[in-house]
């Protein structure tokens, strides 16, 4: 399952994903990282049945936990099934099924955004 | 065997006995029965496709105001509608784009919200004449408040279409979609299998007066699309159909990041097999149409053709480009162009839609010209200077900056000892060096990766990249990677004044 993590300009400087792997000894797999200048925010794999675990290992060094759930949402009214947001994906969430609608594997995404700009009928979006 | 005529076909389709499949589905029939066979089972194929067709619009009559005005200008939802013709006529376009929201909104997204049944809001400017006094005009209006809604598409449902990668390092924005570097993505349009065109590539049944299923409503073909160039497989229809009986779910505004707006528009046409050579042409598969893979990273009118491919190959997902393989992505949807020949084919069958056949025959034969262009675009060559200083990899910063100091000028290409380019250096880069005190090897402070300009390109082209990247002035190379001169942007403001 994937997680998202936000940390805070002050922590941001501090190893915090190597101290929780160090602590946890969970095998923990960086999908995305971004700094921005309001601090860090990261999109980490994380095994399932250690979910509880690393995300207290985090918080309690002070970053924020948001449980990837729903990573992109597809509006069916907007969307065509042209498939435009296939090959733009680098982690491979969206397939065709046999009748040629789109099918998500969204427990793959890394919201990376790029299929969000890349449907030209605006029927993604990326969830908070 | 003797040749049905339509008269024989909207006889069955009257008494319900027309047997009517999609062309999805005529390659197997006619690998049963052969071309004979099929013809006489066989009594119409529907075909679809539903993509981006930017060649699209609509005529709007808006009827008289009260005083009249003669519009001379007129925007809807901002955007702008061409009105160079008597008093109340507009014709929308479908990638203009408004001019509050820019490409998130534009004519494609008005002639949807036409159909969908939502207010648009009009406004109209005028200088005013004895018999049209009005001057400005504000009106809010649904289409079934206006008197004609035609939409009316000058070029639509090509026969097929490029597919587009890109080979250069940067990311592309284009019509055909993001465009990823290093050949990231490789994107087509659809149809393929569904093609109208290539179901009947002779045009004996698609012409002009041909009854089509247009975005839901019944609408015409009116004659042969713009740049229609037949005789490469590129041909194109110009149709037109009735926007105020069209379904919502075929008429859908689009948008192309950072490219422009676009109108996905769905078309079915029914053909009639008259005959075996028709019965034939219907049983083209995937397999069997083959289109190029063009580098969309030249900004070229001919664009490198990188290789061919057949629509079987892209629509497995995956092609090999140069050794690499490509993931593919429809432009178009094969899902909703399979829809509309199913759902003509049950209109056929209900008795709802009668086949005709077209009053005129298209060109068959013939190709899209080029331009022609009077004034010939400078080129690189027409104005970078060829006398260019460039310094061998080996030496150090001081000796650069000697060169730059001698010369009095800003940019230094590094050359090795075969002269092939290999890096720049600027005098900035060679001041930076100094004052941290990195005097030795050039190797050490040059930029490696340079963009650079090729000596036959469009100066538009080379002004555009100095943009882009931000920078003032470019080596030109020219094809065994050698300088051959260098153009800055000086060079190019000279050239725009002189003008």
């Amino acid at each position: 399952m994937k997680i998202t993590l936000y940390a805070t300009p002050e922590i941001t400087a501090k190893p915090l994903i190597a101290e929780v792997i160090l602590e946890t000894k969970a095998l923990l797999n960086i999908d995305r990282a971004d700094v921005k200048p309001k601090g860090g925010e990261v999109v980490i794999d994380v095994p399932q049945d250690r979910y509880d675990e690393v995300t207290k290992a985090f918080e309690k060094r002070g970053a924020r936990i948001i449980r990837l759930e729903l990573p992109v949402i597809k509006d069916d009214d907007e969307c065509v099934n042209c498939g435009a947001c296939i090959s733009v994906c680098p982690t491979g969430v969206i397939s065709f099924k046999d009748d040629w609608s789109i099918e998500m594997d969204v427990s793959k995404c890394v919201q990376c955004g790029t299929c969000v700009t890349m449907c030209p009928h605006g029927a993604l979006t990326l969830s908070e | 065997m003797g040749e049905k005529t339509i008269q024989d076909i909207n006889a069955r389709i009257a008494d319900g006995s027309v047997h009517v499949v999609t062309a999805e589905e005529m390659p197997h029939i006619v690998a049963e029965l052969g071309p004979e066979g099929a013809a006489r089972e066989v009594d119409i194929v529907t075909t679809g496709t539903f993509g981006a067709m930017c060649s699209s619009g609509a005529w709007l009559n808006f009827g008289h105001s009260d005083p009249p005005i003669k519009m001379q200008k007129v925007w809807l939802n901002d955007v702008e509608a061409y009105s160079g013709l008597a008093a109340v006529d507009a014709y929308i376009g479908a990638t203009q784009m408004s001019e509050t929201r820019g490409m998130e909104y534009g004519g494609a997204h008005v002639i949807e919200d036409l159909v969908c049944g939502k207010s648009v809001d009009i406004h109209a400017t005028a200088h005013g004449t004895d018999c049209y006094p009005r001057k400005v005009l504000d009106t809010t209006v649904t289409i079934d408040d206006i008197n004609q809604a035609v939409m009316m598409n000058p070029r639509n449902a090509y026969q097929k279409y490029n597919v587009a990668t890109n080979c250069s390092d940067r990311t592309l924005y284009t019509y055909m979609g993001t465009l990823l570097p290093n050949n990231g993505n490789a994107t087509y349009s659809a149809a393929g299998v569904l093609s109208p065109i290539f179901n009947d590539p002779t045009y004996q049944t698609i012409g002009v007066g041909t009854r089509i299923f247009l975005c839901g409503a019944q609408g015409y073909i009116t004659g042969e699309g713009t740049q229609h160039d037949p005789s490469n497989n590129f041909g194109t229809l110009m149709v037109q159909g009735d926007l105020k009986k069209m379904n919502k779910k075929y008429v859908r505004g689009a948008t192309f990041h950072k490219y422009g707006v676009s109108l996905y528009v769905g078309i079915g046409i029914p053909i009639p097999i008259l005959n075996a050579d028709i019965a034939k042409a219907t049983a083209v598969t995937d397999a069997n149409i083959t289109t190029n893979v063009l580098d969309y990273g030249v900004a070229r009118r001919s664009r490198p053709v990188l290789r061919q491919v057949t629509y079987e190959e892209l629509k497995s997902g995956m092609i090999d480009i140069n050794g690499n393989e490509v993931t593919t992505s429809p432009m178009s949807s094969f899902h909703e162009a399979r829809g509309i020949a199913l759902e003509l084919k049950e209109s056929i069958r209900k008795g709802l839609f009668y086949p005709t056949l077209p009053v005129e025959r298209l060109p068959n034969e013939g190709v899209s010209k080029p331009m022609k262009q009077i004034k010939e675009q400078p080129t690189v060559a027409d104005v970078m200077a060829s006398r260019v200083t460039t310094i061998k990899q080996g030496l150090t910063v001081e000796d650069a900056a000697k060169v730059i100091m001698e010369g009095n000028f800003n940019h230094l290409p590094v050359v090795s000892d075969e002269d092939k380019l290999v890096g720049i250096i600027t005098a900035w880069d060679v001041a930076k060096a100094v004052a941290q005190n990195k005097r030795d090897k050039l190797d050490d402070i040059m930029t490696r990766t340079v963009i650079t300009a090729d000596i036959t390109e469009p100066i538009e082209t080379t002004a555009r990249k100095l943009e882009q990247h931000n920078i003032s002035a470019l080596p030109v190379i020219n094809n065994k990677n050698i300088v051959v001169g260098i153009i800055t942007s000086d060079d190019i403001s000279k050239l725009m004044t002189r003008r």
